[in-house]
């Protein structure tokens, strides 16, 4: 995986355009700049990104995104398929480094520190940053050994009842614990789906990371499930930082706080999700918003 | 209401190409069901004349002729010296050494005489030849007799009711391996040991026992009623360990690297390629190998089932490496990303998670891999595997034979009659041997696959 790529491949990101699925439809500027609106009140940032590019081989995925995302908050990132929503959020934990082919460039902060340093561990930085995916991906193991995994590879619990206690504990902020407290210790794949993606979150959420990542995490499930979730999802901002993928506007609208909209590899416009939703300044935002294309 | 009413007649056509179409549909669907069930009769109808014809030549095998005989220690025969004790004031060298003089004398003995003069005993109206006796006894049950009275000096003098194995062409004659209205001169046995071989049958005093020898003995030339399998067995039993130390762990591991750690470039493609290549070398290519690297270069001795076990790991591993990559490669991403995503390594990834997925798989293409290994011949003739040996393999450095090439030797024995139903029966052993190896695969994958 390339960082800091030299300045030839540099070149490159400004003829952008020209590699995007179907440049005839939309004519971007070239060297566009993504329109931003502060909050009224500005939170800290605690993840910074500055003209972030991804290619997959020699397909250009993300053109210069760059993006603040504040501390105890949800933004959630919305935009028209393909448009690089999950591209851009496995940057933040570096789950890109696992696609065969994926070049990173451009640079990222978690609290000031550079994920793509070579000397960090991507061991260490993906337990502070936390990732939920769009399908519920439990390991084939009981419920317990599902949310103690992560606790017990970093060696957060000292003993066996410390590790009891971080398991029901993940699992009462996944509000999953009423429904499994008498199965522990069974497969946590024989859930259903909802219940599984909050088996997911409550994995996520045992490592005590700082920022959480979810991919469209309730795109599989049913109204009640994706209520419950929001729900939790509305809890966990006091603690943590969040960054949420959605294809449902409702849910952009009701969970987070700021709303980064993407369009073929650009980040159009970012601001505060109220804001978003009533006047956005880009035209393009407000004909996806209003479902006239996406 | 126009619109419905157009719509139906313009749908009616369609309904009529449908139900055409459907007829066609039906039609392919049944042919293939019956070229299906067609070829599912087929190779059931061959596994069923394999097998019955293998059962049928091989099951009686497993029994052969024993005569009780009233054996006669005869003291006018056996005229030894009584056996020493330890005396007093006497070396443990010496007595030692006087044991040996002992037994030297009974190994002098003509035990045959014995068995001659005891089986004459049965049946005193006929007039028989020593040699003629001596064709109903399998040569090698003198030394039985000696072996008794060496642990014993007490019978001396006295009549023990013994189960003789009968030769191996009493065996043919009773079994009606041979055709019995067949000329004198070209009969194996004499006409009055077919005759004698015959009244005993009648009369109970030859009875088919099972051929335990079959299991507890090496193989034998000059008594071949009582050549066994058991050297082989133990030669492939030593190749099978070998086996499977060697090819699992170095087969399962290559996998793993090349499949989740390796960059993938021009050297793993190359890799990847020679390893599915070496998959489809015919595996006498093998034994030549092993001939030239193990025995010419590395003087690793002849017959020995190292160099066997050796040769059948290089055969075997690209089985292994193939089928764990593939058991690897059908593992979801997802639950790779899963592991990942926490912060666990790569190789926590792969061996908390990745690994155990597969395996049900792994476990199932690694016995199959030893299954064909252990049934392997072609290699295992060119590092001399095919020696005859006689002694019990103690070291995998000891000659030896494996059942497969045991079966070949036989197969090969001029003795013809009475080995092609013993080889049938070696045969059986060794589908034997496959059969439970098959089983424990299954039952060893299924318990894994509940725990999964
Ligand atoms: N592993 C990959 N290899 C090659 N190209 C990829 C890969 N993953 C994504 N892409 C490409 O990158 C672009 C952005 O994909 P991405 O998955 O980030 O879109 P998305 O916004 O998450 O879409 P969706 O809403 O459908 O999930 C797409 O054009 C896609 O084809
Ligand atoms: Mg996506």
């Amino acid at each position: 995986m390339m960082f800091n790529a030299p300045e030839s491949q540099k070149m490159n990101t400004n003829a952008a355009p020209v590699a995007i699925a179907d440049p005839k439809k939309v004519d971007l500027p070239t060297g566009f700049k993504t329109v931003r609106t502060p909050d009224p009140e500005p939170r800290p940032v605690r993840v910074h990104a500055d003209d972030v590019c991804v290619f997959y081989g020699s397909k250009q995925a993300l053109f210069d995104v760059s993006i603040d995302i504040p501390e105890k908050a949800v933004t959630a990132f919305i935009g028209p398929s393909g448009c690089g929503k999950s591209t851009f959020l496995r940057c933040l934990n570096r789950m890109n480094d696992t696609i065969e082919g994926a070049r990173v460039e451009g640079k990222i902060t978690l609290d000031g520190e550079d994920l793509y340093d070579p000397k960090l561990d991507v061991v260490e930085l993906r337990a502070r940053i936390g990732m939920v995916f769009q399908k519920p991906n439990p390991f084939p193991k009981t419920i317990f050994e599902n949310v103690a995994y992560g606790p017990r590879i970093h060696g957060l619990a000292r003993s066996k009842t410390d590790l009891e206690q971080i398991v029901v504990e993940s699992l009462k902020k996944a509000s999953l614990f009423n429904e499994v407290k008498d199965r522990l210790h069974e497969v946590g794949t024989g859930l259903s789906g909802g219940q599984q993606q909050r088996l997911c979150i409550a994995r996520a959420i045992a490592v005590s990371p700082e920022v959480i990542l979810m991919d469209e995490p309730c795109s599989a499930l049913d109204p009640i499930a994706t209520a419950k979730i929001e729900e939790l999802i509305d809890e966990l901002r006091a603690n943590y930082t969040i960054v949420i993928v959605t294809h449902s506007m409702q849910q952009a609208a009701r969970v987070s706080q700021r709303t980064a909209f993407f369009h073929l590899g650009i980040l159009v416009e970012e601001g505060p999700t109220e804001m978003m939703f009533t006047s956005p300044a880009e035209k393009r935002t407000q004909d996806y918003i209003t479902g006239r294309f996406g | 209401m126009t619109d419905i009413t157009a719509s139906s007649a313009a749908s009616a056509p369609n309904r009529e190409r449908i139900k055409a179409s459907l007829r066609r549909r039906q039609a392919a669907e049944t042919r293939f069901r019956a070229f299906g069930i067609g070829s599912v009769l087929i190779a059931v109808g061959f596994v069923v004349f394999l097998f019955s014809t293998i059962l049928h030549d091989g099951l009686p095998a497993f029994w052969q002729p024993v005569v009780t005989v009233d054996v006669f220690f005869d003291p006018e025969i056996i005229e030894v010296d009584p056996k020493p004790e330890p005396l007093e004031g006497q070396s443990a060298a010496e007595f030692q050494r006087a044991s040996l003089d002992w037994q030297r004398q009974v190994t002098m003995v003509n035990w045959n005489r014995i068995i001659q003069n005891s089986v004459a005993r049965e049946a005193p109206d006929v007039e028989l030849s020593a040699r003629e006796i001596q064709a109903l006894i399998e040569s090698n049950e003198r030394y039985r007799l000696r072996d008794m009275f060496v642990v014993s000096p007490g019978l001396l003098g006295s009549t023990v009711p013994l189960e003789l194995l009968a030769s191996a062409n009493v065996d043919v004659w009773l079994k009606g391996d041979i055709d019995r209205s067949l000329g004198n001169d070209r009969q194996q046995l004499p006409e009055a040991t077919r005759i004698l071989a015959d009244r005993f049958y009648e009369d109970g005093r030859i009875r088919m026992a099972f051929a335990s020898t079959l299991f507890t003995n090496t193989d034998s030339r000059n008594a071949p009623a009582e050549a066994g399998l058991l050297g082989a067995f133990i030669g492939s039993l030593y190749m099978m360990l070998i086996v499977i130390v060697l090819a699992v762990p170095i087969g399962v591991a290559s996998a793993i690297y090349l499949e989740e750690f390796a960059p993938k470039n021009k050297i793993t493609d190359l890799i990847e390629v020679n390893i599915n290549n070496l998959a489809a070398v015919p595996s006498i290519v093998f034994g030549l190998l092993g001939a030239a690297v193990f025995i010419n270069y590395f003087q690793l001795p002849l017959s020995a089932p190292l160099v066997g076990g050796l040769v059948l790991t290089l055969m075997t591993l690209p089985t292994v490496i193939i089928a764990t990559r593939a058991a690897l490669r059908a593992v979801p991403p997802s639950l790779r990303q899963a592991a990942l995503g926490l912060g666990a390594s790569k190789s926590q990834a792969v061996f908390h998670h990745v690994l155990p997925v597969t395996y049900p798989g792994i476990l199932t293409a690694t016995i199959i891999g030893v299954a064909q290994a252990i049934g392997e011949t072609a290699p295992l003739l060119l590092i001399g595997m095919n020696a005859f040996v006689t002694t019990l393999p103690t070291t995998p450095l000891d000659q030896s034979t494996a059942l497969p090439v045991q079966i070949f030797l036989w197969e090969g024995n001029e003795n013809r009659n009475y080995f092609e139903p013993k080889t049938a029966a070696a045969i059986i052993i060794l589908l034997a041997v496959m059969l439970v190896l098959n089983a424990i695969a299954i039952i060893l994958r299924s318990r894994f696959e509940r725990r999964a």
